[in-house]
């Protein structure tokens, strides 16, 4: 049953994550990107990673895709005139991409000794836990996060800005 | 223990991962609209994050979500301030086609 869902969320984020790349219209890849991304919340439900799901849809779809989508519309590019690259680049971009899927699951095949002990603690992935993580061995990285974040935001409103007189 | 460890194989998550990846690398080789390029990129920042997350179940260690948090600290960060480039590089040129920012060629 969980191998089922598992493998019913890989086929759809697969297909959805193809669509995006193939889509003419931006708007089309945006939402596509955004089902891709709702599979890969279902992946973390499976994972028991609950919590990082609900910050994965808030983030994502919430956040992220919905500043693509207002550029998008701010921008006025919703229309298919997108010029394509010649159809030797989307060849020499095919054969690369196929290469590197070979190399890694070439190297990661068979090599991966990972199995879940019975004394393995499944509640990690819960926000008691993670939140007991995150404020004493990671605080130090979570407060240069939010200073990262203050400096992203700062950027983006100079970089944004009209006429900048420094 | 949890179901998925007992009837998903850790491979499954590397393979989907991998696969997953190698989609975004495609995207931003072949696309010339810089928008959706920043969007496969954001697809290999998830096709990591998955990867990581499943690691961190499979061996009940929560170092490997929390790094998620990070990674995606990073890409909210990274789409903020790509977009703005985007914005006043759409003002300048009135296009978001990557083939014409090459004017660091000549």
């Amino acid at each position: 049953m969980t191998l089922a869902i598992f493998l019913t969320l890989a086929v759809i984020s697969v297909i959805t994550a193809l669509l995006m790349v193939f889509a003419k219209s931006p708007v089309h890849s945006v939402l596509y990107l955004i089902l891709t991304f709702f599979t890969i919340a279902g992946q973390y439900v499976l994972l028991n990673a609950q919590f990082l799901a609900v910050v994965h849809i808030i983030v994502y779809a919430g956040a992220i895709m919905v500043l693509f989508l207002f550029v998008l519309m701010l921008l006025n590019l919703n229309k298919d005139t997108e010029p394509q690259k010649s159809a030797g680049w989307r060849l020499a971009g095919a054969i690369a991409a196929g290469s590197l899927l070979v190399t890694m699951v070439g190297a990661m095949h068979g090599s991966i000794q990972i199995a879940g002990t019975e004394q393995s603690n499944p509640q990690v992935g819960l926000v008691e836990n993670l939140g007991k993580v995150l404020f004493t061995d990671f605080v130090v990285p979570f407060e240069i996060a939010g200073i990262l974040f203050l400096a992203a935001m700062v950027g983006a409103v100079l970089v944004g800005k009209k006429d900048l007189k420094v | 223990m949890l179901e998925v460890i007992r009837s998903v194989p850790v491979e499954y998550y590397v393979y989907l991962s991998s696969v997953l990846f190698s989609i975004g690398v495609f995207g931003v080789l072949t696309r010339r609209n810089a928008i959706v390029v920043l969007m496969c990129i954001e697809l290999m920042l998830n096709a990591v994050n998955l990867l990581l997350a499943a690691f961190s179940t499979y061996l009940s260690d929560a170092q490997g979500q929390i790094m998620v948090f990070f990674i995606m600290v990073v890409a909210a960060a990274e789409a903020a301030v790509g977009l703005g480039i985007l914005v006043m590089i759409y003002r300048n040129t009135k296009s978001t086609d990557i083939s014409l920012l090459d004017k660091l060629r000549n």
